[in-house]
């Protein structure tokens, strides 16, 4: 088999991303360990936030790795790595959850067993919302990821030595497997985090949110990286207009997507009005909520919208690194818009805190580190895929 | 042949990188009214031509946009404003329930507009064809060849050379390709146009006959005759033997409010009166008060009836009593009655009520005015020019 001329030189990133990614998650993790000291309710509900965030950054990545495996898609092969390296804070996320199980009573109305005694339909609901099912589902569905990440990713650097193409067609089988199980799961996360916040509301539609912004999120670290390291000549210069097209168009597909599942979900509950669905979002429109709802259309899904219409923008290295940026910071506000407005449900009183700032902080200092010690280690493009010379190849 | 007006020449190629080298040199070679046509889209073609982006998205966004605007303020119109409709306790302008419609028309009307304007540019209206199509050229390069066509409009044209040229750069078959001959809209015939009429004719006819005939033979009938209940009829169905339905126990209508101080005893406790005494409310406490108060408690409130004895004249308002009332207590009067006064519950609506307590105040304060009343009635007639004394 001949050798693929991708271009491709192996390189180190420079020293100061690693060095900002290390800061930031030193900083990052002595702010949290602070909150917690000084206010662990207010701090599970930050941390919660983060860790919604982190989860679809990793998770929406490995989906994309899946994605693109499931659906034989060629164009993204050269940027499969970046979608691998950012799903590398998969494996941790069974760690990183291990604070949040311990501060459950803060998090979680029907911990509470007086609330529980007093309502008739909160105790039918206990029959899946209690701790120790609770605990070892979520244990397990993180667990399930890990497994599907560790043999993705084993087959996946495997090849590139090997350029067997019998992996490929084994990941394609495994992601096959994956995607059903994805939906699944990622549904029964966000009932179990989210959803269970107000616990009598329920909306079937939730998991599917959460989906639609995760795989945005991670369309975006996606465009993010993918542009910069091009541009900057870390990827292979074969890589095209053609490709940065296609990323973008995914980022405008999912923008619309999101504000669909979010409207719908939305204009349903609003026609219906019933209490225990409307409840939900009078607490998203409560004082000064009201804005930050507001903003929410605007940021999540005008904005990003009208910027990626136009085809010229598309293409256009420096509006893509923009139009990232932007989307990775709407996600997050997305993320702060559906666990903070239910801390009113456990009787605490919100208002902005520096709180809320620690845990980001640390989660892109994670990132980073992460992405840092992963581009160290492998390659940034799988060189020994069979489909990588026809994704040079690709055009519109 | 004459008169027939040259559209262009064409040449077929037997392979795509013939047409992509004959591409680059007609480029090269300074032509600009050129097109190239291939059985399927050829890698590689936009770089070299480096055609222009469509304009055709501009269409698309403008209709999409004006088809947002039209149905949004159509729906405003006809259902916040021309006849407003309570539809689900919701309000008039419902802006969540009015999107899914605002999206389905923008992305009708921008769809249709993108297929019509590329109808509209493809075949050059008012021609309905282009003059390539149903040439020998076209069915080649629609299965096996690739096709390159010079058009008569380029400034360089001239039919030989440009033969000689395509030939030059490997070109087979070269054929010359003439515009349509006879562009005459056949919409204007008089025979289609009668046609037409007979059409618009006879369905309307069968429409109208359909509806307004057929539908309401028997068995069918008008809504006027049919058999239906009315409002005050004994009923054979309902088991209370009303025609009419009632609203469900604890129905309140809309804008109404229950009596605030149902079952309160001492209502002498409540002062609030929800209107401030400007000099609308109290125009309307005025109006009111003459309507409903004055036949018994006198037109200045002082009990002076205007019903000569027919019924036991009311009570004087300036007494010290009725000024100690307050705002609450005389509410409750006049929403309840006292003594021989009924209740006016029925007649006055609640804000007509509190104004008229704001009047009835003001002729309290006419009986016993303050020195500094007089101060400020005197300023304000020097200044309305009207000094009496």
């Amino acid at each position: 088999m001949s050798k693929i001329e991708s271009g491709y030189i192996k390189r180190e990133l420079p020293k100061n991303i690693g060095n900002v990614g290390l800061v930031l998650l030193v900083v990052g993790i002595i702010l949290s360990i602070l909150a917690y000291l000084t206010d662990p309710a207010r701090a599970a509900f930050a941390y919660l936030t983060a860790f919604i965030f982190l989860i679809c950054v990793g998770l929406g990545s490995l989906f994309l790795v899946t994605l693109e495996y499931a659906a034989g898609a060629v164009w993204s092969v050269p940027f499969r790595r970046i979608s691998e390296f950012f799903a590398s804070s998969v494996p941790y996320f069974i760690l990183l959850v291990i604070p949040l199980f311990f501060s459950m009573h803060n998090l979680f109305t029907w911990m509470n067993p007086e609330v529980v005694a007093r309502d008739k339909v909160l105790q039918g609901r206990m029959v899946y919302l209690n701790v120790p099912f609770f605990v070892v589902r979520d244990t397990v569905i993180f667990l399930i990821w890990w497994l599907f990440y560790a043999l993705l990713i084993k087959n996946s650097r495997k090849q590139d030595i090997s350029a067997d193409q019998n992996l490929t067609s084994r990941n394609i089988k495994l992601s096959m497997a994956f995607i059903p199980i994805f939906a699944f799961t990622i549904s029964i996360i966000s009932f179990d985090w989210m959803m269970s916040m107000t616990p009598k509301w329920f909306s079937t539609i939730f998991g599917v949110y959460l989906f639609a912004g995760s795989t945005w999120v991670a369309l975006a670290v996606l465009t993010l990286v993918a542009v910069l390291l091009t541009e900057n000549g870390y990827l292979s210069p074969k890589v095209k207009r053609d490709h940065y097209y296609s990323l973008g168009t995914l980022m405008l597909a999912f923008t619309v997507f999101w504000a669909y599942i979010a409207f719908a979900q939305y204009m349903l509950q609003w026609y219906g009005n019933l209490p225990e669905e409307i409840i939900y979002f009078i607490h998203r429109w409560a004082g000064g909520w009201k804005y930050v709802s507001l903003t929410l259309v605007i940021v999540h899904f005008i904005v990003p919208f009208l910027i990626l219409l136009p085809r010229s923008s598309k293409t256009n290295p420096k509006i893509l690194v923009f139009v990232s940026i932007w989307i990775i910071a709407a996600q997050y506000l997305d993320s702060y818009w559906l666990v903070m407005p239910d801390m009113v449900n456990n009787g605490f009183i919100y208002s902005f805190s520096w709180i809320d700032i620690s845990f980001p902080i640390a989660v892109v200092g994670l990132v980073i580190v992460l992405f840092n010690s992963m581009v160290k280690k492998y390659n940034l493009i799988p060189l020994g895929d069979p489909k990588l010379q026809r994704s040079f190849d690709f055009q519109l | 042949m004459p008169d027939k007006k040259l559209f262009g020449v064409t040449a077929l190629f037997d392979s795509p990188d013939g047409i992509l080298n004959a591409a680059k040199k007609i480029k090269e070679d300074g032509y600009k009214k050129y097109d190239f046509n291939t059985p399927y889209p050829i890698h590689g073609m936009d770089d070299v031509i480096s055609s222009k982006p469509s304009k055709l998205g501009y269409i698309t966004l403008f209709f999409g946009f004006s088809a947002a605007a039209f149905i949004l303020s159509f729906m405003w119109w006809t259902l916040a404003i021309s006849y407003p409709l309570v539809i689900g306790g919701k309000p008039y302008f419902p802006l969540p329930a009015f999107v899914p419609i605002t999206f389905e028309f923008t992305v009708l009307l921008a769809v249709l507009s993108t297929v019509f304007g590329m109808i509209a540019v493809a075949f050059n209206l008012p021609y309905n064809s282009h003059p390539l199509l149903d040439t020998e050229y076209m069915r080649n390069v629609t299965s096996d060849k690739y096709g390159a066509v010079i058009e008569a409009s380029d400034p360089q044209f001239e039919e030989n050379k440009v033969k000689e040229y395509l030939k030059s750069l490997g070109g087979k078959s070269i054929e010359l390709i003439y515009e349509p001959e006879e562009l005459k809209l056949k919409v204007f015939e008089p025979r289609f146009l009668v046609f037409l009429t007979i059409v618009a004719v006879l369905s309307s006819a069968v429409t109208y006959i359909s509806l307004n005939k057929l539908m309401y033979l028997p068995p069918f009938d008008f809504m006027l005759n049919q058999k239906k209940g009315s409002a005050q009829e004994e009923s054979s169905f309902f088991a209370d033997k009303h025609e009419m339905r009632k609203p469900p126990v604890g129905t309140v209508a809309r804008g109404f409010l229950p009596y605030e101080f149902l079952g309160v005893a001492d209502t002498n406790q409540f002062y609030g009166n929800p209107l401030l005494p400007t000099k609308k409310v109290l125009a309307l406490g005025q109006e009111k008060f003459l309507t409903f108060c004055s036949p018994c408690h006198g037109n200045y409130g002082d009990g002076s009836s205007r019903l000569m004895g027919q019924f036991p004249p009311g009570p004087t308002l300036h007494s010290a009593t009725v000024i100690g009332y307050s705002d609450g207590k005389i509410y409750n009067i006049i929403t309840n009655g006292q003594n021989v006064m009924p209740s006016y519950a029925y007649q006055i609506t609640r804000e007509q009520r509190w104004a008229i307590i704001n009047y009835i105040r003001v002729l309290q304060r006419s009986g016993n005015p303050k020195p500094s009343d007089f101060t400020a009635i005197n300023k304000t007639d020097k200044e309305s020019g009207n000094v009496q004394n």
